[in-house]
């Protein structure tokens, strides 16, 4: 008897250090990379895209908690991130002017607890109501909020917005908040503390109502819960982490407007969110990481890097409706059932023509904005370091050809590594790695 | 008092009859496939600047006549190609799709038109002062676009209860399965419905272009009011998107013509105090200035006090 005690014990002792590191080893991993990547990327630039990548991660996972995870489509969620940065800005210059012993550290805490507080209210008004119209009424709050941001001049401050300096509080162990990389630290350590703080509450009973919530509503009222409380907790919820965002960027910039409550700064958080993929949590992390990229990269390059923004999104609505996490999960049973590599070579052939495709697109949008827009530059151009005319014949032809060229190859390719999908995933059945 | 009354009466119809121009077919579109198009703005925005396109080259009349077609067309195809596609992965999808339509189709105006606001100008035909009441001129292209809107009222109404066509749709509204079994192509109801829904919005963009501003930002300017309406109307019902657009649109005309604010009612009853400097925007802000939110404040209020909207029956 106490033989088979002593036998089953044995491999649970090793196997909780096994689910120690299962279960906590990619946080640690995630404490580590935050703090050793500003050591490796060094320079300025870096260092201000990761302050703002750590911005927009909370941003957008708490935007999640609302779409992907209790199923409320929000229009309007810059409302809390916008009032979180106003409170925040106007508590440190009262803090700087009056002389409080309160260091810069905990300031999120206050933009935090505003977007708890607008939740509520909000919340209790367009909560009672699900799907299109909740859609419909957070546009509709949204845009009361940057109606008012113009009207009411002296909290808002108008267009130029309300300036602050974040040197200027109790300092803590010498440190001023002056130099980036010590923003970057306390981003770096607020978005940490978010990220677990809303993965936990995914794991609890109440995470999961959410998804009961948002997969069936009346289901969920027979289990006993009640569906409009959930919702309402999980709005209030994520107006809380959405105002921690936007205090830290009112931090960051040293300076908020009404901007920060508008409809662009909705849009692009819900942008940042579905590109990354609502359906998993890890996915809003990628949106935040690869949409702040773009942004600040992809602005140098063109002109007209929104509408590349725009089709981006509205190709991903169209195909990948789970996002990029969406299609990496995609492919997580055949990477446990060892039958991955059988596709690869498949998604290189393919890679070929789909880039050829899209090299003719983007042609044919530079050319036209060139044609367009820089009416004024002459028609001498480039693309792809290749300087040409665009007012002759020959490049708007090249990008026919590229664009006809990669979708006919395409259609020839597709139904190829459709077969071999379909190969490694029945491989992968027989091998049990797919549930 | 009474000529402001009139005028800002008239001019309230006339908003109020450009939104639901757009609202109409906003309503339809939703009832029948369960889809807020957020890029209808957007057409609105496309008929105006197709028919500026247009009058540059044979005049406001072809333009009037040219481009709401052309905007249905476009809308037609979205559906066809886009929305059908996209239908299966559920309503949130088409939403966000819809938006991210929207999105892209201002940025390809300012590529193709520039982010300035058009040269877009009332027909040398109209361009006259219509009548006069007390001493104000209404000009006769305000009185040729209210007449217009409440004609396309008019004929909307007739082909919706009294033609086969207006039938055939009132029944896919509600029973699109025993519609289809009937042999009726209902996906395809859908696409007319759609584009006819697109060209209405372009309807009003063409008239609206030239008295208001023809500008890549109108659509952005002009959807969240729109919604509003659907909203206040009640999802999904035509009579109420009638009834709160018209409402709309005369809360708002109205409310530039009031320059009054909290002090000053405060100060008629002999009561001056100044607030905290934080309240004294509000106290001092006139309701003049407040006109563009007082449709959100409606809004509000009316989803605390009737969820559903004004006329709207089904909680969605």
């Amino acid at each position: 008897m106490s033989e088979t005690v002593q036998t089953a014990s044995l491999p649970r002792s090793s196997s909780s250090v096994m689910g120690f590191v299962r279960s906590y080893g990619i946080w640690v991993a995630a404490f580590a990379l935050i703090f050793i990547l500003p050591r490796i990327f060094t320079s300025g630039f870096a260092l201000t895209a990761m302050s703002l990548m750590g911005i927009t991660i909370i941003f957008s996972l708490s935007y999640n908690m609302l779409l992907g995870q209790a199923g409320m489509l929000s229009f309007g969620h810059a409302v809390y991130y916008g009032l979180g940065g106003f409170l925040a800005v106007h508590a440190m210059n009262a803090i700087a002017s009056k002389g409080i012993a309160v260091p810069l550290p905990v300031i999120p805490l206050i933009g935090g607890i505003t977007g708890l507080i607008f939740g509520i209210i909000f919340g209790s008004v367009s909560t009672r109501r699900g799907g299109t119209a909740f859609a419909m009424i957070s546009l509709g709050l949204a845009e009361l909020v940057a109606s008012c941001a113009l009207i009411l001049r002296s909290f808002f401050g108008g267009e130029e917005g309300i300036t602050t300096n974040r040197t200027k509080l109790l300092r803590l162990f010498d440190l001023n908040f002056g130099p980036q990389y010590q923003v970057y630290y306390l981003i770096a350590f607020w978005c940490l503390i978010c990220v677990i703080a809303m993965y936990a509450l995914t794991r609890t009973p109440f995470g999961r109502m959410c998804n009961a919530v948002r997969e069936n509503f009346e289901r969920s009222e027979f289990v006993g819960y009640n569906p409009q409380l959930i919702r309402f907790i999980a709005f209030c919820l994520a107006g809380f982490f959405a105002g921690i965002a936007g205090s830290l960027a009112a931090i960051n910039f040293e300076i908020v407007n009404s901007s920060y409550v508008g409809a662009v700064q909705s849009g692009q958080v819900l942008l940042a969110a579905f590109i990354g993929g609502v359906g998993s949590f890890i996915g809003p992390v990628l949106g935040a990481v690869l949409v702040t990229y773009l942004q600040l990269t992809l602005s140098d390059i063109t002109e007209v890097w929104q509408l590349y923004f725009g089709l981006l999104f509205v190709g991903m609505v169209m195909f990948a409706p789970f996002g990029m996490a969406g299609i990496l999960m995609l492919h997580a049973p055949l990477l446990r059932a060892g039958t991955l590599w059988r596709l690869l070579p498949y998604y290189v052939i393919a890679f070929v023509p789909t880039l050829i495709m899209l090299t003719g697109f983007c042609l044919l949008i530079e050319l036209t904005v060139h044609v367009m827009v820089k009416a004024s530059d002459g028609p001498m151009m480039s693309f792809l370091r290749v300087t040409f005319d665009s007012h002759s014949f020959a490049p708007w032809a090249v990008s026919a050809a590229l664009i006809a060229t990669g979708y006919g190859l395409l259609r020839l390719i597709w139904p190829r590594v459709e077969s071999a999908w379909n190969d490694a995933m029945s491989l992968a059945r027989q091998r049990g790695g797919v549930a | 008092m009474l000529e402001l009354v009139l005028v800002s009466t008239l001019n309230g119809v006339l908003y109020g009859m450009l939104l639901f121009l757009m609202a109409s077919g906003l309503t339809l579109i939703f009832s029948m496939m369960g889809v807020l198009n957020f890029a209808h703005a957007s057409f609105y925005m496309l008929g105006a600047f197709f028919g500026f396109q247009i009058s540059k080259y044979a005049g406001f009349w072809t333009g009037l006549i040219l481009a709401p077609p052309l905007a249905g067309v476009i809308g037609a195809l979205v559906e066809r190609y886009g929305l059908r596609n996209v239908h299966k992965h559920g309503h949130v999808a088409e939403l966000l799709f819809t938006f991210g339509l929207a999105f892209v189709m201002e940025e390809v105006v300012q590529i193709i038109w520039g982010k300035l606001p058009l040269d877009y100008r009332i027909p040398a035909a109209l361009d006259f002062s219509g009548f006069t009441i007390f001493s104000t001129n209404y000009p006769a292209y305000k009185m040729f676009m209210l007449l217009t809107a409440i004609g396309i009222f008019i004929v909307l109404l007739l082909i919706l209860t009294r033609t086969r066509v207006g039938l055939i749709i009132q029944a896919s509204l509600t029973h699109p399965h025993m519609v289809g079994a009937l042999g009726h192509n209902v996906p395809r109801i859908f696409m007319m419905v759609f584009g006819f829904g697109c060209a209405l919005a372009a309807v009003a963009g063409v008239i609206a272009g030239p008295a208001l501003v023809t500008q890549s930002n109108m659509a952005a300017l002009l959807g969240p009011i729109l919604f509003v309406v659907v909203v206040i109307g009640g999802l999904g019902s035509l009579s109420g998107a009638f009834v709160a657009s018209l409402l709309i649109g005369l809360l708002q005309t109205f409310a530039i013509a009031v320059n009054l604010s909290i002090a000053d009612v405060f100060g008629y009853f002999g009561v001056h105090t100044n607030p905290v400097p934080f309240l004294s925007d509000i106290w001092r802000v006139t309701v003049a200035q407040v006109g563009p939110i007082l449709p959100y404040l409606l809004l509000v209020l009316v989803l605390i006090f009737r969820p559903t909207g004004l006329m709207g029956t089904r909680d969605t």
